[in-house]
């Protein structure tokens, strides 16, 4: 008896499932009937869970906000964006499985990722089918480029960048170690297995071959994960270091800064853009003239208005360099999107990317609110490094570098 | 190098030592009383971390008070885990037991990334300063952290070895069923070691803070596989290795960065590891158990 039931149920799923399929079926003519889709589909592919989601989540704000103000405005062409969000959690796989999501869900163009990991599998995924890609964090030579250590190496001309960086960074701060600290003695504290730190590391020496006075007295490192500094600050305080170069994340960076004043040191401290909010990490005696490279610099006039509109619109202050930096990384796709519309194309076409594409590409000196944008034959962009400096537990903008 | 570095390196090594031993002697007791490796137990040092964090930055406790609050919640959640996850299983196959203590681990640190965030959180150092012994700056985390983690242990020895809970505890894990026959009532002796062990967990928390005065969800994982190695090092299910590991890969760690290959520092304690279960798969202090028929 309870056989014969429980098959009839499943008869009744089967016949049930098959007719929603037939429904599916008759409502798909007149859904294309419609000559053209009304909206432009995008999407953004960011961290906003996990470790470093205090990266991610200001970029997908600012993009929204983006996105939300122009919509609000009309949209491009008369059509309204249609702005998708897909968590990658920092993960290489994850960040390419949004991708594929995103395509079967029409998307024309990417916004993201963040961290350099899941964009350099994100960009070697986006260059296959040229999708238009921007990132607005991620500095690693490999977004854009398919071998950094090849100089004949294939361009991912596909994918673009509003940030600086990481050899970028690396060399400024061989630079500003020598010119500006009139430094000799340098330490080097890095994370091991992290292409953002690797790459500044490798950066720094190639800028320190202009300077022969540089000397590199310790070079400590930590894995991932690892808390414990201060084995590595002893070493560096040993070797009475001038400059200290820390190209790591602000949480890690607050550690190590304690830890190397509490064993006695009172180097110079050099950070890269990872060191964006660090003043929450440790003490502002510790901190007290710490200096750090960012791509945008606070308060001034270019980025008033986004940073009243961010704080009118999440309730805080803008975190870090990452949301200006996402806004300038959605103008830019916004210019190229404009271009292809311009040009009559149909969104999702492979036209319509390559316009964009285009479009992005032939920039010259374009206006954002971090800086004015040219991309060179990399697709990085050619910017100035903005100068912060920590003062009495704040980080305030010192100068342009 | 000189011997004042060196003497600084012995005292960092100590330092994280301690807090890994401390750890990996709830690895071990669990492990001892019912063949469970719970890869939880790192997860519940996260916990008490925030506690900390919470009471002494939103609440402004005294820190003794949030030490008290931390230990509390630990024994807390770890009892809890262990009726909730562990006691259903307990005539299960090991690995269902492993299986759920990694899922409870995930749930723990997924759970904790969704009430306090993703992000890090920082505080003030709890205990400020150091003091200066000839040329050798030792700050007074180092001292009370030590010091700590080294009456814990001799009060955890003295409660397994002259207690009668104690006695429980070693009877239970040398036969589970006979310890029953006698009258031992393996509910209240299992919750007894995990309470223990969490605990534990709970002082290392605290000292771990002192170190490094940071929460963030995933602090628990690497201390605790780092513990754990310790515990396989010194020999797992016995008291005295889990301190003698704690404190080997504690100053191993330092003694390598000392030396200034701080960049191999994981690798040679994951080296350590597979050396150890290759030769001595019992670790240090660790002893057979031989098969009953």
């Amino acid at each position: 008896m309870k056989k014969t039931l429980a098959i009839l149920l499943a008869m009744a799923m089967l016949i049930a499932c098959l007719a929603g399929c037939g429904e599916k079926k008759e409502a798909e003519p007149s859904g294309s009937e419609t000559k053209e889709p009304e909206t432009i589909t995008i999407a953004f592919i960011g961290n906003t869970t996990g470790d470093y989601a205090m990266y991610g989540i200001p970029v997908r704000n600012a993009v929204k906000l983006f996105y939300d103000k122009l919509n609000a405005e009309g949209g491009i062409n008369g059509k309204q964006i249609n702005l998708l969000e897909y968590d990658d959690k920092a993960d290489p796989t994850e960040s390419v499985n949004a991708l594929n999501l995103a395509i079967e869900n029409g998307a024309t163009a990417i916004i993201g990722s963040v961290l350099t990991g899941a964009t350099v599998a994100l960009s070697d995924a986006t260059f296959e089918i040229n999708m238009p890609e921007i990132t607005a964090s991620a500095t690693s030579p490999k977004v854009t480029v398919a071998d950094p250590d090849d100089p004949n190496s294939e361009v991912k001309t596909n994918v673009f960048r509003s940030c600086f960086l990481d050899p970028f960074q690396g060399e400024k701060m061989a630079q500003y170690a020598a010119e500006i600290c009139g430094a000799k003695r340098v330490a080097i504290f890095y994370e091991t297995g992290s292409d953002y730190s690797e790459a500044i590391v490798t950066g720094f020496y190639t800028g320190a071959t202009a300077y022969p006075q540089l000397e590199v007295v310790d070079m400590e490192a930590f894995s991932t994960g690892d808390k414990d500094y201060r084995s590595q600050m002893t070493n560096i305080a040993a070797s009475n270091p001038d400059v200290v170069l820390m190209p790591i994340y602000y949480g890690e960076a607050g550690l190590a800064i304690t830890a190397l004043r509490a064993a006695g040191c009172d180097a110079q401290v050099i950070g890269g853009d990872g060191f964006g909010s660090v003043k929450d990490y440790a003490s502002a005696e510790d901190l007290e003239g710490t200096v750090y490279f960012s791509g945008y610099a606070p308060g001034t006039d270019s980025v008033a208005q986004f940073e009243a509109d961010y704080k009118a619109t999440y309730g805080e202050d803008v975190p870090n360099m990452f949301a200006p930096l996402a806004w300038d990384a959605s103008l830019i796709m916004t210019e190229g999107l404009k271009a292809a519309e311009a040009a009559g194309l149909t969104p999702g076409s492979d036209e319509y990317k390559q316009a964009i594409i285009d479009a992005i590409k032939g920039m010259d000196a374009f206006e954002g609110i971090t800086g004015s944008y040219t991309f060179n034959e990399t697709n990085d962009p050619v910017k100035s490094v903005a100068v912060i400096k920590l003062s009495g537990g704040n980080e305030e903008f010192d100068s342009f570098f | 190098m000189n011997l004042s570095t060196l003497l600084a390196q012995i005292i960092n090594g100590l330092q994280t030592g301690s807090i890994y031993a401390l750890v990996a002697l709830g690895y071990s007791m669990v492990y001892g009383i019912i063949l469970l490796l719970n890869f939880a137990h790192g997860d519940i040092i996260m916990v008490g971390a925030y506690v900390v964090y919470y009471s002494i930055t939103r609440f402004a406790f005294h820190p003794l008070l949030a030490v008290l609050l931390a230990v509390a919640a630990s024994v807390a959640l770890g009892v809890t885990v262990e009726k909730v996850a562990y006691t259903p299983l307990r005539s299960a196959p090991r690995l269902s037991l492993l299986i759920t203590a990694i899922g409870v681990s995930f749930l723990l640190e997924n759970g904790a990334q969704m009430i306090f965030g993703a992000d890090t959180k920082s505080m003030d150092p709890i205990v400020p300063g150091s003091v200066a012994i000839g040329s050798v700056t030792i700050s007074y985390a180092a001292i009370i952290t030590i010091a700590v983690s080294v009456i814990s242990m001799f009060i955890l020895t003295r409660l397994v070895n002259s207690t009668k809970m104690g006695k429980a505890m070693r009877a239970v894990s040398e036969d589970m069923g006979a310890a029953q026959l006698m009258g031992i009532s393996l509910n209240k002796t299992i919750s007894f070691t995990f309470a223990v062990g969490s605990a534990l967990a709970g002082i290392g928390s605290v000292l771990y803070l002192c170190a490094y005065p940071q929460a963030s969800p995933t602090m628990g994982s690497m201390l605790g596989i780092k513990a754990f190695i310790a515990a396989v090092l010194g020999g797992i299910g016995s008291i005295p290795g889990a301190m003698l590991g704690g404190f080997i890969i504690g100053l191993l760690e330092s003694l390598i960065s000392a030396v200034h290959l701080s960049m191999w520092k994981d690798a040679v304690v994951f080296v350590v590891l597979i050396v150890v279960l290759l030769l001595k798969p019992t670790g240090i202090l660790g002893h057979k158990v031989q098969e009953k028929v």
